[in-house]
């Protein structure tokens, strides 16, 4: 049975269509990644998975339906989601951040072990503990949005461009770890990425997005060699 | 100097009132970012509850906590039925709400406990405590109590999970609600809390002013000019504000202007801050990068 089941998908802002009847489904433990030009539909797939948008159409994590369920109530099932924007509580220190994320969780022992996990992961993060978070750099604050669905010990996370605005020396460090995460936990990944060749080399499975619909799935593998994923999104 | 020291003290006393009123505006502007005008009137009628249950033949103290226990109740239920259907609402019908509950307030209880003023007890003793002569019992009880109060509630934010999720809901309910959070809740326990809060400033300043349907009016005022100069998003800043305001408003009030014009010390108050520093003296000015 697949961890995420999406069939007929439809999102809308408003009056305004942003995907029109989209499928995909992904196993438990694997990563799969979602590429497409700016105004895809990628961003609002995440949405719709986390009931932050108008949705219809049947979404099933773990074989349930979380279609019409609340943000907090999907939250609550294992789903971590890094937002577009980073979602930082501004005023909040960079560990009260990291224990937020943990907010569901009632293993004391595992959360803290969780917390010295991340600063291990990111020690940029441990040094600026007791910090504003709203002071912290963008690349810092992206660290701290992977950091912090993390510490929701998720089944699932959706990650909404975690390379943004990071030097490209620890996005391949972000990249690494994403790997480790997948591999030790079997945490499933779903990934929104505009570095195509960096979300391919990390995905099992990609799908293709143009204007609301999916419009080329398969391995990864099989997407890397197709000409015209290659000539648009790859770029040689 | 006697006389000075004396007035000083006074208003330390009521100061502490108005800081945990000041606190309560603070603490529903966090989440809101609205100043509730119905918080005095709040205050207010559950005073008369506990004036109720005292004049029913309960002991002070139980009648003090089950009024707070009330109080945070009814902070709920007004969040949940009254707040919440206007939460998408423009700012001005969010205030006209406000205003409502505050008219509805004051007239139920006028309707119910008439307008007539009534007496208040004091928990504490007639003679001063420990030989102090400047103060009487009641104004030493109500700063402990306040001084009680607000360390209570700081180490709840502070400290607690609860505390952390109610402040995370309170500045971003996006991130919150990704994280597992009911915001809704916790905007309605913001209330309740605010409620509790105000709830013990109106029993601690009933027997100072005397029970009656108005009593809140100016305490509100000077709550809010406190809120003000601390900071309306300080909590920290409400209530240093608020002993400052007290402490001002007595001095000035006995020795500058005389007791007639105390409220426009508040007013001036309002307008100078806002005038010269309108983030208070402890309100952040928020350091975002993009």
């Amino acid at each position: 049975m697949a961890l995420l089941e999406v069939k007929r998908l439809h999102a809308s802002y408003g009056h305004t269509r942003v995907l029109h009847g989209i499928d995909f489904a992904m196993d438990e433990g694997s990563i799969t990644a979602l590429l497409g030009a700016n105004g895809a539909g990628k961003t609002t797939t995440l949405r719709a998975v986390c009931g932050m948008v108008r949705t219809e159409g049947e979404l099933r994590f773990g074989g349930e339906s979380i279609a019409k369920r609340r943000t907090e109530d999907i939250a609550r099932l294992g789903i971590a989601h890094v937002p577009d924007g980073r979602g930082t509580f501004l005023n909040l220190s960079t560990e009260e951040n990291l224990r937020l994320g943990a907010y569901t969780r009632r293993d004391r022992k595992a959360v803290e072990a969780d917390l010295e996990r991340m600063y291990g992961y990111f020690p940029r993060l441990k040094e600026r503990r007791r910090q504003q978070a709203g002071t912290l750099s963008g690349g810092e604050q992206q660290m701290l949005a992977v950091s912090r669905a993390l510490m929701l010990a998720p089944r699932l996370m959706l990650l909404d461009e975690p390379s943004f605005g990071l030097a490209p020396l620890l996005v391949r460090e972000l990249f690494l770890i994403l790997r480790r995460i997948n591999e030790l936990e079997r945490v499933s990944l779903l990934l929104v990425e505009q570095n195509a060749a960096m979300a391919l080399d990390l995905a099992d499975h990609a799908y293709l997005m143009e204007t609301g619909r999916v419009v080329l799935a398969g391995k990864s593998s099989e997407l890397k060699s197709n000409d015209a994923v290659r000539r648009s999104y790859l770029g040689y | 100097m006697d006389a000075f020291l004396f007035q000083v003290l006074a208003g330390l006393a009521t100061g502490g009132i108005y800081a945990s009123l000041a606190l309560a505006l603070v603490m529903i502007y966090q989440a809101t970012h609205l100043v509730n005008f119905a918080q005095g009137e709040m205050a207010m009628f559950t005073t008369y509850i506990a004036w109720s249950l005292i004049n029913a033949g309960m002991p002070y103290w139980p009648a003090f906590l089950l009024t707070v226990g009330f109080a945070f109740v009814l902070g709920v239920l007004i969040e949940r039925i009254i707040i919440r259907p206007v939460e998408d609402a423009p700012v001005l019908a969010v205030v006209v709400v406000f205003i409502a509950l505050l008219v509805i307030l004051n007239s139920t209880a006028g309707w119910i406990y008439t307008y007539t003023i009534k007496s208040f007890p004091s928990p504490f003793p007639k003679e001063p405590l420990f030989g102090i002569r400047y103060m009487s019992a009641h104004e030493i009880g109500a700063i402990c109590v306040t001084l009680v109060v607000l360390s209570l509630l700081y180490a709840f934010f502070r400290f607690t999970p609860l505390g952390l999720a109610m402040r995370a809901a309170a500045q971003n309910a996006q991130s919150s609600r990704l994280v597992g959070i009911r915001v809704g809740w916790m905007l309605a326990l913001g209330w309740g809390l605010a409620a509790a809060v105000g709830a013990v400033a109106g029993m601690m300043v009933a027997p100072i002013v005397y029970l009656d349907p108005n009593m809140m009016g100016g305490i509100l005022l000077y709550a809010f000019a406190a809120a003000l100069l601390g900071g309306i998003d300080s909590p920290m800043g409400a209530v240093i504000g608020g002993f400052a305001v007290g402490v001002l408003e007595n001095v000035l009030g006995a020795f500058v202007i005389g007791n007639e014009l105390k409220l426009t010390v508040a007013l001036v108050l309002i307008i100078g801050v806002l005038l010269v520093r309108p983030s208070g003296i402890f309100g952040k000015v928020h350091v975002t990068r993009v």
